[in-house]
């Protein structure tokens, strides 16, 4: 007996199970193999690597420098246009995720192929890019303002639904359960259980989305769909550097004062 | 009249929740349910306002077998029956009196209840039910902001709101301390005598019981192995329930003089 319990303490006992460690060790290996091969891989493809660009660097800031501010009013018309889109195409987008939030969320739809149809539409929506959607509608409405609208509001629908949805399926089901046993329908079970707990994430996660949509815009811009991307587009083309160099300036102004905006207002909510 | 008559129900990874159960529960009863946790009271108790379906057998309320409803006669059976949960089960953003006027979803239209159309009437009744548990002056706080034993007094009055003909209560003190216990249960037990509510309510502390109770089921692995008056009740009885002896936690104490 006593020499029993000597030999365990001799033994020391391992904190997981030699298979755990084997797996773990295996990954490992093969996630370092990746990097590996991708940072030869890259070097590679790099031609002249960092020396060259840090010569092109000064020569690129010669010519930006110094920045053509007297173009400033004519831009100004351009920036808002940027603005309205982002914030058209976010509030198309908040107010079409709600019924594609609800019906891809697992807790709320338990009627599964009707969530599989959702989930699945939305996952294709996210797998087309914001640049690729603009694409396609500047191809079918030409360009300008609406196509870029367009293009926005599909891009940010597959975001908002996914974030909201997961949202929706962390809720605390027992109001929802107590709303039910009161004899409350779906749709009186989802407003008054439902709505108030997701509410504050909602409108933060519509904040957020706006962001990314006013920085999306601009690039969208570039491809013809509106707003001060197309006019900066323009500008390059033209080798215009210095007014390029504003109307960059102007828009890393702008997101900056939105994004202060709006997590102001989103740390007031939760 | 609640009627069980060979009521089974197997859930769908084969634990059985009930076994051919038979209790005739009549109006204005005081109901408590005892037995150790997984022994059927939540499954019994659920299976009255389906929110969980018995898979065989059949399950009279006011005479008529509520196991084949669906949702529309389904709802009408929930707004007669009113349910208290362990966890209160408010709806914790939203105010106290928001929460109470949510009893009324079963009797309001859906377009109606969104827009907050609620009647005068119904609105005076739920204020009407705050105040039968002493809790009108928190009418306009945030559930979240409420104790554990006021938070179960905000869902008292929504069921009281919900003017139901009969009342389920699922664990209601289990959260509690003693004394916030007692309260909520003479509340229980002071509507079913002047409102004539049927009430079930499942415990497991026995002293309660005994207190509190007219009659006593006692369920043991899905199956009533005790129906009975609470005269007929002693220790023993309890013993025969549990399946063992009687222990300090059994008991939930601190009865108020």
């Amino acid at each position: 007996m006593t020499n029993e319990t000597h030999s365990l303490t001799n033994k020391s006992i391992p904190l997981y199970p030699a298979k755990t460690k084997l797996q773990v060790t295996i990954i490992f290996f093969v996630v370092l193999g990746i990097y590996i091969f991708s940072m030869a891989w890259t070097q590679r493809d790099m031609v002249s690597g960092l020396s060259g660009a840090l010569g092109n660097m000064y020569r690129v800031i010669e010519k930006f420098f110094p920045p053509n501010f007297s173009i400033l009013p004519d831009i100004w018309n351009a920036l808002a246009q940027t603005i309205q889109m982002a914030i058209i195409a976010t509030t198309i987008a908040a107010i079409l995720t709600v019924p594609l939030a609800v019906l891809s969320a697992q807790n709320i739809t338990t009627f599964k192929p009707l969530y599989y149809l959702t989930r699945t539409i939305l996952n294709l929506l996210r797998t087309i890019p914001d640049l690729v959607l603009a694409v396609i509608f500047v191809g079918l409405f030409g360009i300008g303002i609406f196509p870029g609208i367009l293009a926005l509001t599909v891009f940010s629908l597959g975001i908002l639904a996914k974030l909201i949805s997961e949202t929706i399926e962390s809720v605390d089901m027992n109001p929802l359960e107590a709303m039910r046993a009161s004899g409350g329908n779906v749709f009186q079970v989802i407003w008054y259980a439902l709505v108030p707990q997701v509410l504050p994430q909602f409108t933060s996660l519509v904040l957020y989305v706006f962001e990314i949509n006013i920085r999306a815009s601009v690039v969208l811009g570039m491809v013809g769909a509106g707003g001060i991307g197309l006019v900066l587009n323009q500008q390059l083309k033209f080798y215009n550097y210095p007014n390029a160099m504003t109307i960059i300036i102007v828009i890393f102004v702008t997101v900056l004062i939105i994004e202060y905006i709006s997590n102001k207002l989103r740390e007031a909510l939760l | 009249m609640i009627e069980f008559k060979n009521v089974g129900l197997v859930y769908p990874n084969g634990t059985e929740g009930l076994k051919n159960i038979n209790v005739k529960i009549n109006d204005g009863e005081f109901v408590v349910i005892v037995g150790l946790s997984g022994a059927g009271k939540s499954t019994f108790i659920r299976s009255i306002n389906r929110l969980v379906t018995p898979t065989s057998g059949s399950l009279l309320v006011d005479g008529e077998d509520i196991l084949n409803y669906h949702s529309g006669n389904l709802r009408k059976l929930r707004t007669k029956v009113g349910m208290i949960f362990q966890n209160y089960n408010l709806v914790k953003r939203s105010n106290v009196f928001k929460n109470v006027l949510a009893g009324r979803l079963g009797h309001t239209g859906t377009l109606r209840s969104i827009f907050n159309l609620y009647s005068n009437e119904d609105k005076a009744l739920a204020y009407e039910s705050l105040k039968r548990v002493n809790i009108e002056e928190k009418i306009y706080n945030r559930a979240d902001e409420l104790s554990g034993g006021q938070q179960q007094r905000v869902s008292i009055a929504r069921v009281l709101t919900q003017k139901p003909k009969y009342i389920l209560a699922d664990e209601p003190v289990a959260s509690l301390d003693p004394p916030t216990s007692h309260q909520v249960m003479t509340y229980l037990r002071k509507i079913n005598k002047e409102d004539n509510i049927t009430t079930i309510v499942n415990l497991h502390f026995i002293d309660m019981a005994m207190e509190y109770a007219d009659r006593i089921i006692g369920m043991r692995a899905g199956e009533v192995v005790f129906d009975g008056p609470v005269a007929e009740v002693s220790e023993k009885t309890f013993e025969e329930i549990y399946g063992r002896s009687i222990r300090e936690d059994d008991l939930r104490g601190g009865a108020e003089e």
